[in-house]
């Protein structure tokens, strides 16, 4: 059983970096808006600089 | 007639690295869309650095360089974007994040992580009990669980050892005695015995009670911010500021909370006063149905008093602003407003009853205990071990969950039917209500002047009238300029203050105005009084033909007839108390088939009517929004205000509803019922458990095993019980319907 000594403190370690990241994740905020995030993925606004084939494809639809 | 400049300074507060940073209550977002526009419109401003829109909270925080640029092109952009946008002032949001919240999820990571690290070598101790591990092992397993566990009760117990010192301090009793003893006693017991190397130690129930517990408490937390935040956002739409006059004489708009009393503020027409003082120039009719009831409008002078929340008809008015003076309608709002306040503070939650029967009898269950076994001849040491456990099994966690659980799940069907809680606790308060109270003025009544539709004007004229009105800033002739959708204004409209409005048209002159200024016969007007009592009249006059008469008023909101209805059918007694005059309180009790109404009543004489009912026996939920409502809202059992109400009585409500629809009085009466009902389902859980528990604690049966179980086993019976008052909610109530 002397496995132990080393699988114990691994998986707190496991834990308690997952714990750690949490903890991580509530300071910096990312808990302050449920809502908008999800919806951001879908935001193109970012690519604008390079966007120019998309704006071509959109005049050519309408 | 331009908006004095704005005193951004008050509103704006410096970051840590040297930017401007502000935040705002934006109104009109409603989906993603509206949050990229703002935040890609902003980035594109010169010296913008960040701006993030909050899509839960519909807030917006903007960082800049004070160097590059100010706040007025932002709220100037906000608003050609179609938002209304406002700042907050930071006097009055406190903390920037929400630092309660925070401490609880960070405890209830902190107590989730401890839970599942000492459950796991929880399972293997038990499994090893039952087959063969060695003491070694076992103590070993014991010991890093209490490395575990120590650290973890000290820093998420907090939450709960703080709320049980201060109750004990003022010798009361709550839920979080019990929570604190049990959780307290668990650990030290489980400390004890892994020192004596013995088999059982409790370090998961420990934990795993403080989880439950934290998750309950963070749910009754979410549930409370959420309507904080809204009401914040609401407070802070409605712009309450006031163009304070500088020493030089200009007015600059600054927030409340920047004023002081001796200051002096401009008023222009059409306003409404933010402030309470005494005119120092200027004459002007105020409309004082939001303080008083009064829907009449009163003429003031110079050294009148004027309250917040009064509107300013046509008159510019310099208030001088003064404190609340003895003898003053303010001052006795406040002294009554107190009085009632002490009166409410003395209801005690179900939750705290519940725990005040519950923790003297199971405390002395566990004396008993001890008692009993020493006195069979067991040693002290394994009698006080079976005592404690019994404390363990019966440590409150279903009760904990109980109620908090329910009124999470009510307060988002209350959210769905518009209606906002001030105090969880309303929802008890709520479900016994049988006698209902309403004020009539900016209650029944629609707290906006509206134009009645009973009139003898053609479109065309009616479409004239609207465009004279656009000139005149006298809130008669806005709400008829908003009835009739007019947009341009008439070129050589001329204005008479406190008369009316006239211009000629294709050579024929055309008038709106008091029914005197077109020449209205008081016959012709007395007999339009009788029809309509609760209206004021505007005249028309096209010509020398005669003059119309435009019967404008606050007149019932949406549904009002029909929600009184219903609430007559529900069995519910309904009362009028208004300060109004009394013919329009009969036309309104009569228009909506109310038999008890009193007029006239001064704040007073509400809280007396109030009073006696209460001493009947009856459970009175008071329904108003006036100034001079306030005391009432907080001396009924339960209030309720729409909106609109004045700040004062908003404060004192437990509950604010939006819109114009009066609907969402019977929708929260109707979910409350409900609630409550699962609320005592709930209760009557946790004691079966109990009932059950107890014996098997007090025979000494309960090892770890049983405890982690049983404890886990009905919270998740009680929470799962809340969420099924959705299902019976949903299948009577229209979520959205309005929406």
């Amino acid at each position: 059983m002397e496995v132990l000594i080393y699988l114990i403190p691994i998986a707190l370690f496991l834990g308690g970096a997952g714990l750690v990241a949490f903890l991580w994740s509530l300071r910096s905020g990312q808990y302050d808006d449920m809502e908008g995030p999800k919806w951001r993925i879908l935001d193109d606004g970012d690519l604008q600089e390079n966007s120019a084939p998309v704006e071509a494809a959109k005049r050519k639809v309408s | 007639m331009s908006a004095p400049e704005r005193d951004w300074a008050a509103f704006v507060t410096n970051t840590d690295d040297g930017k401007a940073h502000m935040d705002l209550a934006v109104d009109g977002i409603t989906c993603a869309a509206c949050m990229y526009e703002i935040e890609r419109g902003l980035q594109k401003l010169d010296g913008v650095e960040k701006a993030r829109v909050n899509l839960s909270s519909h807030r917006l925080s903007v960082d800049w360089d004070g160097e590059k640029t100010n706040p007025s092109p932002i709220v100037d952009l906000l608003q050609r974007l179609g938002y209304k946008a406002y700042p907050f002032d930071p006097a009055q949001v406190k903390s920037r994040g929400d630092a309660v919240g925070k401490e609880i999820l960070r405890a209830l990571a902190i107590s989730g992580f401890a839970a599942m690290n000492i459950m796991l070598l929880s399972i293997s101790i038990w499994s090893g009990n039952a087959s063969d591990i060695d003491p070694e092992t076992r103590s070993f397993f014991h010991w890093i669980s209490a490395l575990i566990a120590l650290p973890t009760v000290v820093y998420s117990g907090r939450i709960f050892f703080r709320s049980a010192y201060m109750a004990v301090k003022t010798g009361r009793l709550n839920m979080d005695v019990p929570i604190t003893i049990g959780v307290l006693l668990a650990t030290g017991l489980s400390m004890w015995q892994t020192v004596q190397e013995a088999e059982h130690a409790y370090f998961d129930s420990a934990v795993m009670l403080l989880f439950f517990l934290l998750v309950g408490r963070y749910c009754d937390h979410l549930m409370r911010r959420k309507t904080r935040s809204f009401a914040e956002n609401l407070a802070t739409l409605k712009a309450e500021s006031a163009a304070k006059i500088q020493e030089d004489g200009s007015a600059l708009d600054v927030p409340l909370s920047k004023l002081s009393v001796g200051d002096r503020v401009l008023v222009r027409a059409g306003e409404r006063i933010s402030v309470d003082g005494k005119i120092s120039t200027g004459i002007s009719e105020v409309d004082q149905s939001l303080v008083t009831g009064e829907t009449l409008l009163q003429p003031v002078g110079e050294g009148d008093l004027v309250y917040a929340g009064t509107m300013n008809t046509y008159g510019v008015l310099e208030i001088e602003v003064t404190a609340a003076a003895k003898g003053t309608l303010l001052d006795e709002v406040n002294r009554l407003l107190e009085t009632a306040m002490e009166g409410r503070s003395k209801y005690v939650h179900i939750a705290d009853r519940a725990s005040q029967l519950y923790a003297p009898v199971v405390h002395a269950a566990a004396l008993l205990t001890l008692v009993g076994w020493i006195m069979l001849g067991m040693a002290w040491q394994p009698a006080l071990v079976i005592a404690i456990s019994v404390l363990i099994i019966t440590c409150p966690c279903a009760l904990g969950l109980a109620i908090p659980a329910v009124q999470v799940v009510a307060s988002g069907l209350f959210f769905n039917e518009r209606v906002l809680l001030n105090a969880g606790d309303a929802i008890e308060r709520l479900a016994t209500v049988d006698t209902i109270v309403f004020d009539k003025t900016g209650t029944l009544t629609l707290p906006e002047t509206s134009l009645s539709e009973k009139h003898d004007l053609s479109a065309d004229q009616l479409e004239l009238a609207g465009r004279l009105a656009l000139s005149s800033s006298h809130p008669l002739s806005q709400a008829i300029a908003r009835a009739t959708g007019a947009q341009q204004a008439l070129p050589d409209a001329k204005e008479s203050a406190g008369k009316g409005v006239e211009a000629i048209i294709d050579g024929v002159p055309a008038k709106l105005g008091s029914p005197a200024f077109c020449g209205v016969s008081d016959e012709q007007l007395d007999q339009a009084k009788v029809l309509q009592p609760d209206a004021s009249f505007v005249a028309f006059q096209l010509g020398d033909k005669a003059a119309q008469l435009l019967s404008v008023g606050q007149f019932m909101r949406e549904g009002a007839t029909d929600t009184i209805q219903k609430l007559k059918t529900a069995g519910f007694t309904i009362e009028i108390l208004s300060g109004d005059h009394k013919g329009a309180v009969e036309h309104a009790a009569r228009v909506l088939g109310v038999e008890t109404w009193q007029a006239a009543m001064k704040p007073q004489d509400k809280i007396d009517h109030i009073e006696e009912l209460k001493a009947q026996g009856k459970k009175v939920l008071m329904v108003g929004d006036g100034l001079n409502d306030a005391p009432s809202l907080a001396a009924a059992n339960v209030s309720i205000s729409p909106v609109s109400a004045v700040h004062v009585s908003q404060a004192a409500a437990d509950a604010v509803f939006l819109g114009d629809s009066l609907a969402p009085v019977m929708s929260a009466l109707t979910i409350s019922k409900k609630a409550r009902w699962v609320m005592n389902q709930n209760l009557a859980i946790s004691v079966v458990y109990n009932m059950i528990a107890v014996p098997f604690a007090v025979l000494g049966f309960v090892t770890p095993l049983v405890a982690a179980l049983a404890m886990s086993g009905s919270s998740i019976i009680v929470t799962l019980n809340a969420v099924r008052l959705r299902m019976l909610a949903g299948s009577s109530t229209q979520p959205n319907s309005e929406a």
